[in-house]
Formats: structure tokens, sequence, C-alpha cells
């Protein structure tokens, strides 16, 4: 089997997120009370208990790596990534985006199906079979989709839903580059996605790699453009709190679902 | 009679319209207040507007010499926005509610109704927001609203003197929502002496009376209505999201999307007011702990972070979150608020301050021009018993009450945007 040069790209990033921990970890900046410093109006001591949860703590053992990294992505999507998108949208009409969407998407019903089928979740397994059928004839190679309009409905479902569906804990909270917000359980999933998908999935059906590789940058650009998150937007001082406390809560939710 | 009020409502235009249609029966859908502020105005039965309007962000350095903290380093521009016609036509300055940014969705709404009247259209933040007052607060210290309301001032003149050669004006509007529907006014006031843009119209679009007053109200919905106190959030928060959970895993029409909270509620309404009211409470508590925090690190004032204390830009402030978010705007007030404005007048009293931050200081003032307008809810939690038909008398015919919609819920609505828009058009100088 020949090996993929998107694997080795993929390779070459998670070694590159190593050498990033390796380096960064190393600085901590929890402020320290200094003892000269007098004591504010208002102190942890006497409003916080022990006793309490907290909604926004989050277990968050790399928190000094993880915000560099969050800023590290703003800088990225600054530079780089919106850049990118923004051209993408201004050359390409709503309508074709429209159509690049669907078509990435029914790419990816390979995982919906994969994950409902290892959840043993027959009824969504079935429906994103359906949707694969449906989509990619009558919506022509999934360019429209006409399987929601007949009441088969996307049932998204990823290995980090699978591996939280049979237990898996959140782990620690983990910001990837460029990625984003993940956690540990997350993170192994999205490896597996990527794996499954890429040596059992649509690229091993077609086993080219330009082909492959401009899914992968299509797919990439489609995915940002679609979602309407960018770092620091909110402009709150706890943006990161509120970004991290979000996403560990719509995780629960989706892999309740 | 009905046909006379529809031909008058077709002959005088939207304002009328906005009338005649309250008139024959309002039917904005939601009726409990509380739903209404938390859910807006669903989609289906908010006023058709474009899905996209060409909205350019930009920004600007107030102080160029102020040196931000490095845990506020994203802050230190002015961002904000602004549309422009393509032909000259009126410039209405949007000006948005408490704690909120220029592209909250409220400011969006405003955006797109005036822009697709023909207007140019420039959007602020509120003085509140975390990044006007490390980029535009001359003290840091928000809430009061004539220095709020002159930072305001600064900055539309700094923003017009870059857009001046872009934007073809013919005549310059003003209108703010919440707490930017009284900055409004008082910006207004200030603009009648210094005459920068001799405003032809401001709308005030569901102002408190007292700033002070509603935030009292809001502090106690988010206290009042947790059961066990607020040190159980963490077992009200999860009961909130597990019915989100139960919607989201049932309801086949429940996404991740922006009408995600509308089809919860359709799934499973909320038995009482208790969680509505608390959510909204929620919602102020965050907005004033950015505030609160923001001007505590800007100001060093030594309210949660010590006087002294270095946050660096990676700092990990969740700790200071988490203190910050059982401080009541009660306590930025006694804490923050009052001290910095005694500092600067020692006579100043609390009561004194308390009136600077309502209308009254300028009644005599929106009693008699006639530029100001002023639309309402009769069904305003902000606004204490009373307070409504004060705003009433002040205002005369130039306020159009709307029976419910709670604060600011019914802003999307047809009948809304049709009297917002009516108050500016019927202005015109044809």
């Amino acid at each position: 089997m020949k090996c993929r040069v998107n694997d080795k790209m993929r390779g070459t990033l998670f070694f590159l997120v190593l050498v990033a921990v390796l380096v960064l970890s190393g600085c901590s900046t929890t402020p320290k009370p200094d003892i000269q410093l007098d004591p504010p109006k208002h102190r942890a001591e006497d409003l916080l208990k022990d006793s309490v949860e907290y909604a926004v703590d989050v277990y968050d053992p790399i928190e000094g790596l993880n915000r560099r990294i969050y800023t590290f992505n703003y800088y990225f999507d600054k530079y780089l990534y919106l850049p990118v998108v923004n051209t993408y949208e201004f050359i390409t009409p709503n309508y074709v985006e429209k159509r690049v969407s669907n078509f990435v998407d029914n790419v990816f019903e390979f995982n919906n199906f994969t994950n409902n089928l290892l959840q043993l979740k027959l009824k969504r397994t079935g429906i994103t079979v359906g949707r694969f059928l449906v989509n990619s004839t009558i919506g022509i190679a999934g360019l429209w989709d006409p399987a929601t309009g007949w009441g088969l409905r996307h049932q998204n479902e990823d290995f980090g839903q699978t591996l939280g569906h049979y237990g898996a804990g959140n782990g620690p909270y983990i910001v990837l580059p460029i990625f984003g917000p993940s956690n540990l359980r997350d993170t192994a999933g999205l490896v597996g996605d990527t794996v499954g998908f890429n040596y059992v999935g649509p690229p091993a059906w077609v086993n080219d790699d330009t082909t492959t590789i401009v899914f992968t940058g299509v797919s990439a650009v489609d995915k940002r453009h679609r979602a309407p998150f960018r770092y620091y937007r909110s402009g709150s001082p706890f943006e990161y709190e509120m970004v991290r406390m979000l996403y560990s809560k719509k995780r629960e939710l989706e892999i309740a679902k | 009679m009905r046909r006379v009020l529809i031909l008058t409502a077709c002959v005088c235009g939207w304002m009328i319209l906005g009338q005649g249609a309250m008139a024959l029966g309002y039917d904005y859908p939601l009726t409990n207040r509380f739903t209404a502020t938390v859910l807006g105005t669903p989609a289906e039965f908010a006023a058709d507007l474009p899905a996209e309007v060409p909205v350019k962000v930009a920004s600007l350095k107030m102080f160029p010499d102020r040196e931000v903290p490095d845990i506020l380093w994203n802050l230190s521009d002015l961002r904000y926005s602004y549309i422009r016609q393509k032909h000259k036509a009126p410039l209405v300055f949007l000006i948005a509610g408490t704690g909120a940014s220029f592209r909250s969705p409220k400011m969006v709404t405003l955006q797109k109704a005036f822009f697709q009247a023909g207007y140019h259209v420039i959007s602020l933040s509120s003085p509140t927001h975390p990044n006007f007052i490390v980029a535009a607060s001359t003290s840091g210290v928000p809430g009061h609203l004539t220095e709020d309301s002159a930072d305001l001032y600064r900055v539309m003149q700094a923003i017009w003197a870059k857009l001046q050669t872009k934007l073809d004006v013919s005549e310059f509007y003003l209108s703010g929502y919440s707490l930017g529907a009284a900055q409004s006014a008082f910006v207004s006031h200030l603009d009648e002496q210094q005459q920068a843009f001799n405003f032809q119209k401001v709308l005030l679009i569901n102002p408190p009376v007292n700033l002070f007053h509603s935030v009292e109200i809001l502090d106690r919905m988010l206290e009042e209505n947790i059961p066990g106190g607020l040190d159980n959030f963490n077992a009200f928060y999860k009961k909130l999201t597990d019915a989100f959970a139960d919607a989201y895993a049932h309801g086949d029409d429940v996404e991740f999307n922006d009408q995600f909270l509308y089809a919860t509620y359709k799934y499973r309404k909320p038995k009482s007011d208790e969680p509505l009211q608390a959510l909204i409470g929620m919602d102020f508590r965050l907005s004033s702990s950015n505030m609160a925090f923001t001007t505590d690190v800007l100001t060093q004032a030594g309210y949660v972070v010590p006087k002294g204390m270095k946050l660096g830009r990676h700092a990990h402030v969740t700790e200071f979150a988490k203190i910050i978010n059982r401080l009541s705007f009660q306590d930025y007030f006694d804490d923050i608020f009052l001290p910095h404005f005694q500092a600067k007048d020692p006579e100043l009293t609390e009561s004194q301050l308390i009136e600077q931050t309502g209308l009254k200081g300028i009644e005599n003032y929106l009693m008699t021009s006639p530029k100001l307008g002023l639309i309402g809810n009769e069904d305003d939690f902000i606004l204490r018993p009373g307070e409504i038909s004060y705003l009433r008398e002040v205002f005369g015919d130039r306020a159009t009450i709307f029976p419910y919609g709670g604060h600011c819920g019914n802003m999307a609505f047809p009948d809304n945007i049709a009297a917002m828009l009516g108050f500016f058009q019927n202005s015109h100088s044809e």
C-alpha cells in the first residue's frame, strides 16, 4: 500500500503539536499572590467554598499550554485560515458554496455511518445509509440534499461521541492547534475518525492522493466557512473559560443524543 | 372605523401603520415577558430582513498613549462596524445595550432594518462592553450616563472623521436599545450644545428610566430565582442543560443553530417563570462581571485583583471569574463606582450619584425636544412600577408603547420594525 501524502502531513502536524507541548508546558502562569500586595476587596476565601461545584471549572491540567494554543489559533485564523476562507467566499457564489457544503457532508456520511453503527444505533445507521444513497444519486453526487426534505435528517456522530457513549469521560481539556477546543477523548476520537476515514473510507475507495489532498483542503475551507466562531470576538476577558465550559457542555449533550 | 384606520395607515405611512396594527391587535406571539426576553422574536415571526448586508468592521485608537494591561491585550483598539449606501442617504448611529457589542444579535437586527430602509449605519459597542472600556472610556469606570455619553460622542466624531469621505450623508440620526437608548438621549442632549452632528431624529428603544434601579431588578432576578441561592448555581445549571439535552436528544427539530432556544422551548415549555428569570439574571451577571473585571484591571481598583498585580496575556483567571460572578452590580457601585466619583467630588452623595444614572436629569429636554421618540413595552420588567407611565408622560405622543415583548424581546417583530422605521421616515425633509 502506498503511503498517502496527507497522512504524512497529519503525522507532521501531530509531531509539531508534541514539540509545542514539550517546549511550552514549562511556562505556566497561574497568578501567584504576591505577599507584598494588599489583598483585594473581595477575596476567594470570603466568597468561594470547597464544597461548592462551579460550572466554570473544567479539568484543565495543561491550561498554560492551552491558552497559548488558543492565541496561536487566533493568529492562524487571522493571517491564514480566514483570509483563505474570505477569498473563497468572495469568489464563490452562495449557491455554489451550498453545493460544496452538501458534497462535503455527503462524503463524511461515512463517519456518521460507522459511528452510529459502532453505537448500535441501527435506525440512525439506516437513515444515514438512506441519506447517502438518496443524496449520491438523486442529489447528484451529494451536491444537493433532497434526503433532508424527505425526513431523513442528518445523524451526526463522531468517534469521540462513540467513545463517550461507551463511558469514556472527557479527560483533560485540550485546545488543539487549528482544530480548536477539544479534550483527550475527543482528540482520540478525531484521530480515530481520521484514520478510519482515510484507510477504510472514501479516500481508500478513490485511492488517489491528489483527489484526497484537494478534498481535504476543500473540506477544511468549507468547515471554517460554516463555523461562525471567531477567537476573541466576544470581548470577554473570560472568553477562554466560557468556551471551555460551553464546549464541554455541548459535547455532553451530543453524546447523550 | 376599521376601514378608516387602515386607510389612514396607508396614507400616512409606517408610523401610523405601527399604531394602527396595535389598535387592531398586536400579534407578537410570546406574551410572557420573560419568555419574550429570553427567546426574542423567533425567525418565523420576525420581520423580513435581508440575510446578509455589506457590513464592514473597522477599528480605531482613541487613546494612542494608553498602556493596556497584558490580560486585556486584544481590546486596545475600538472595533465598530458600518454599512454604506451607494447613494446620498441619512446616517444612523446605533448604540448597543448593556454589555453588548456592535454586532450583538439585536444590533444586527437594527442594522439590517436601517440598511434595508436606505440608511448608512454605524454601530457602536456599549460603553459597558470591555472593548469600549479599554479603548474609549476616559475614566475606565462605566455606568455614568453623562460621562459615557461624552465618550460615545467623541467616538462618533472620530469615526465620522474617518468615514466622511466614504459616506454621502444627508442628515444624522441616532438610536440605541436598552442602556444604549438612555445614552442616545444624553448624546443628543450634548449634541444640542456642540452641534457636531445636529441629529434630526433620536429614537430610544426600551430604555431604563434609571440604570441603577434597573440593574437592581436584574441582580435580584438571578439571586432570588436559583433554588438554594447562588451556591447551588451549578445544580441549577445542570438541571437546565439536562433539559436542553433532553430536548436535543428527543426533539426532532432541535439542532445547534440560532433557533436552538426556541426549538427547545417548543419541545418543553418551562413550567414557571423562575428559571427564565434566573437565565436573564445570569446573562446580565456575565455582562456585568466582564465589565467590572475590565474596570478593576484597567484602573487598578483592587476589587478582585490585588492592586499592583500584573496579569499577563495568558494568565489563569478562572478564579477571578468565580469570585466576580458572585458579586452584584451593587458591589461594583459601592466599591468602584461611588469611590471613583467621590474622589473627584467629595461632596457627592450616593443618592445624587444614583440620580445621575437616570433620565431625570434631562427630563425637561426629553419632554420638549420634538426630535426625540420612544418605543417601549408595557411589560418591560427592567422598569419599576410606575416608570412606564412616567415615560408615557414625558414622551407623550412621541411614545409608542407595545402591550408586551418584555425587555427588547419584540425588537425584530414586524410591527416594531415598522414603528422604528416609521419614526425616522416621517421626518424626511422631502
